[in-house]
């Protein structure tokens, strides 16, 4: 059985306000060496299936129909068996 | 004229759009259930605000893949009327009917409060009883308002006169270019932040958002009696 861990980001062109917050908490604590913060989404999506070309070409139509909207957001995902 | 209020899961100014219709424009309305298959009793279509689907995964990305949302494409494609607020905006910018996204508020906080707005497109058939360049006022409540798009988008927005509304004075979310409400290319969808059905009587802090809804029905009217006299 295969399992899809999927990441979704806001993309780089993109104010992270979540981020920006993050980072000036970091900062206030001490963590000065952080020089930018990006918040994202992780997701773990067990898959019925073992067929990993069919998985990858699944998860990407997955990402792009529901999982990121890719005029804010870019996805990667890894393909893992489990 | 019959206009439909679509109610999602967690639609929470479906009451307010729906008196807003009643007490202005007088007409009959329904509220339409996010599973209904047909809307073509309907002239008119409004998103109400809310939380569609707890706003899970994206504001309103869950909510654009409800059955009903392929007919608000064919009634938006036939050239009826359309409008989303607030969470219906999120919910026409995830059904790509209106270009760009919604990101957090700039401030990370839920912004409710009246705000003022300058009417920049008073040539449209959600804004025609409005002056170009009026200042209105009309509460907001969200916390994932600032609109986004590219830099080709909002050329083309401005070329074209897409941008309705725009924050006057102090933007309370971040939006590119000060953007509180859009239409398409074609005019007859609109989406925008702010809730003019929350603006429709004095003893509502505001009466501003009246004249969007006087608007519309304006518009239906016109457009049935050329029918008519076709």
């Amino acid at each position: 059985m295969l399992k899809a861990i999927v990441y979704v980001t806001l993309r780089e062109s993109v104010l992270d306000p979540q981020g920006s917050a993050v980072k000036g908490a970091l900062h206030s604590l001490g963590f000065d060496e952080v020089q930018e913060a990006r918040i994202g989404k992780y997701m773990e999506l067990s898959l019925g299936t073992s067929d990993r070309e069919q998985a990858k070409e699944r998860v990407t139509e997955m990402c792009e129909k529901l999982l990121a909207n890719t005029v804010i957001e870019d996805y990667r995902y890894e393909i893992v068996e489990v | 004229m019959r206009a439909a209020v679509i109610v999602f899961p967690g639609s929470n100014a479906d009451v307010d759009m729906f008196n807003a219709v009643e007490d202005i424009m007088e007409a009959p309305v329904d509220y339409v259930w996010h599973s209904e298959t047909d809307l073509s009793a309907y002239d008119v279509i409004l998103l109400p605000g809310g939380f569609s689907y707890g706003d899970y995964l994206r504001c309103g990305a869950v909510a654009r893949f409800s059955p009903v949302m392929e007919q608000v494409v064919k009634a938006a494609e036939a050239g009826k009327l359309v409008m989303g607020v607030c969470n219906g905006f999120q919910i026409l910018l995830e059904a790509g009917l209106l270009p760009g996204a919604m990101l957090r508020n700039t401030s990370l906080k839920y912004r409710c409060k009246i705000s003022p707005l300058r009417v920049v497109n008073a040539d449209t058939p959600f804004t025609r009883d409005y002056a170009a360049d009026e200042i209105i006022d009309i509460p907001i409540a969200h916390g994932e308002g600032n609109y986004y798009c590219d830099e080709t988008t909002l050329a083309t927005l401005q070329a074209n006169n897409q941008i309705v509304f725009r924050y006057e004075g102090e933007n309370p979310n971040g939006s590119v270019d000060n953007i509180a409400g859009i239409c398409n290319e074609r005019g007859n969808v609109l989406g925008m932040m702010p809730h003019p059905e929350r603006a429709v009587h004095t003893w509502m802090t505001s009466a501003d958002g009246k004249r969007v809804f006087t608007s519309i029905l304006k518009t239906w009217r016109e457009q049935n009696s050329a029918t008519a006299h076709a």
